[in-house]
């Protein structure tokens, strides 16, 4: 399978990026790792005029903790995300969520940022950063813009980049004593996107109540969803086995799958149930370590 | 539209003129005869098509020709010189890796790049570090028995270095 034809133009700077995007329009694409635009152009699902290379532009890969913040930068590859320490030790919910995503050839390639800009419920990050109350920052014509997640993702495969918006770095809080987080999805094979994923990040205070919560669920909606009602139920209270079990069942009635090759709606319902419990355990127990 | 690249293949450069949408599998079985890099699935599943892009492997279905200016590519038929086994080649070859040898390329270009990042990789490990790569035919316990002896093999040949 060869994609259709396509002008090709690498970028050396995101400056340079956003004019070559200005010069051609909606016809033209951004392509960072390429693994997920690629393959639909190769089976014609994605047919744009011009490719620009984002890939080669320099100082967009890193991982680094400032003020209260970690910063990642958009073409941090997956695979430098499993292989950071300060990834492993502090934040595992992304090594949770990396080791399922794809596989380590397709790890080497994908950039965390293509992950969250192709705007896909199927992918996992975009639960990581529903949970974590993540902020993309893009650059485009009118210069740098913090978009906060709960207005990112718009619809399927729509996002609030403008064409030629760059998504340059991904922001999340710093871990700090009483946080943790907690990422897993159920897949058919190894490497499979999710049949249905959940992410949880919780914040408590020194007597253990719970300050601020985040739930992400992957593949189970048009759109990244968030788990409103059941942050909201465990929001300012200390969190106990039967909340969890409340929300557990929440997940299950407020996700919206539909049945597919990867299961029924009453098989993801059922699954979502289970997993939001396990990882509200998984991260609670992370958050008191 | 045509694009001029240069590559460093097996360690020789190349300069040729590659559409913008020839695939670097394509590139390297057709415009440089190196066909022991295969295709299988063509959609970036299976893995028969893993190649080393600076020293990482990649699924060259999945990657444009065009992109790969400038890097250093290895491809099965550079692991070992003319006539020699690579560590890894000679592990599958004792421990039975592989039956029909379709995947047997992408299985090694994989594993190189496994062991450089982890040079004493447990069972598991390997298992999961080969998880982008099918085989149809062995059940993979001869592959991980394969890269276990290989492991062990480059790791006293690092020591006696
Ligand atoms: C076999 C296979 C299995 C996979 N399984 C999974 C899985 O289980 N889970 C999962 O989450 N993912 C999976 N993926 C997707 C993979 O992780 C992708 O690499 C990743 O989602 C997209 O990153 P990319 O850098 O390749 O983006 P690209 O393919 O380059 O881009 C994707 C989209 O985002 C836009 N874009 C990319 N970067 C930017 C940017 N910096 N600014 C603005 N727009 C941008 C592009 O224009 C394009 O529309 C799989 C891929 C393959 C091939
Ligand atoms: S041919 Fe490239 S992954 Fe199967
Ligand atoms: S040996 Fe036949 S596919 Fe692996």
């Amino acid at each position: 399978m060869i994609p259709a034809n396509f002008t090709y133009h690498k970028a050396t700077s995101v400056k340079d990026a956003i004019a070559l995007s200005q010069t051609h329009g909606e016809e033209a694409k951004y392509m960072s790792g390429g693994h997920s635009l690629l393959p639909m152009m190769k089976l014609r699902f994605a047919t744009p005029e011009h490719i620009i290379d984002i890939s080669k532009i320099e100082g967009l890969s890193y991982i680094k903790e400032e003020g209260d913040l970690l910063k990642i930068g958009a073409l941090t590859t997956q695979t430098e995300m499993e292989h950071s320490a300060l990834i492993r030790e502090n934040y595992p919910i992304f090594s949770d969520a990396i080791k399922l995503t794809a596989d380590p050839s397709v790890r080497n390639v994908g950039t965390i940022g293509g992950n969250i800009a192709h705007g896909d419920a199927a992918n996992d990050q975009p639960a990581l950063m529903l949970a974590m109350r993540a902020t993309v920052i893009a650059e485009g014509t009118d210069g740098q813009k913090s978009i906060p997640i709960d207005e990112f993702f718009h619809g399927f495969y729509m996002t609030a980049l403008e064409p030629s918006d760059v998504l340059v770095e991904i922001q999340v809080p710093k871990t700090k004593k009483g946080s943790g987080g907690a990422y897993h999805k159920v897949e058919r094979k190894v490497g499979d996107y999710a049949t249905a994923g959940v992410a949880v990040h919780v914040e408590l205070d020194d007597s253990g109540v719970c300050r601020e919560i985040g739930i992400g669920l992957t593949n189970v909606s048009a759109v990244p969803m968030r788990l409103d009602r059941g942050e909201e139920l465990l929001r300012g209270k200390k969190i106990t086995d039967d909340l969890i079990e409340q929300v557990g069942t929440m997940a299950g009635e407020d996700c919206e799958p539909s049945s597919d090759l990867r299961g029924s709606e009453a098989y993801k319902r059922s699954i979502v149930n289970t997993i939001t419990k396990r990882m509200l355990n998984k991260a609670l127990e992370r958050a008191q370590q | 539209m045509k694009h001029e690249i240069t590559v460093t293949i097996n360690g020789e450069s190349v300069t040729a003129e590659v559409d913008s949408r020839l695939l670097l599998v394509h590139f390297i079985r057709e415009n440089l005869d190196l066909t022991g890099t295969h295709i299988g699935c063509d959609t970036s599943n299976c893995g028969a098509c893993t190649i080393l892009l600076d020293g990482k492997s990649v699924k060259s279905c999945t990657y444009l020709a065009v992109r790969a200016d400038g890097a250093e590519i290895t491809t099965i038929e550079g692991v070992a010189a003319e006539g020699t086994n690579h560590p890894l080649q000679q592990a599958f070859h004792d421990q039975h890796g592989l039956h029909c040898g379709f995947c047997t390329p992408g299985m090694i270009m994989r594993s190189l790049d496994l062991l450089k990042n982890n040079p004493d990789p447990s069972e598991e490990e390997i298992r999961w570090g080969i998880s982008g790569n099918l085989c149809r035919c062995t059940g993979y316990n001869n592959i991980v028995k394969s890269v276990q002896q290989a492991a062990k093999e480059m790791q006293n040949q690092s020591e006696t270095v």
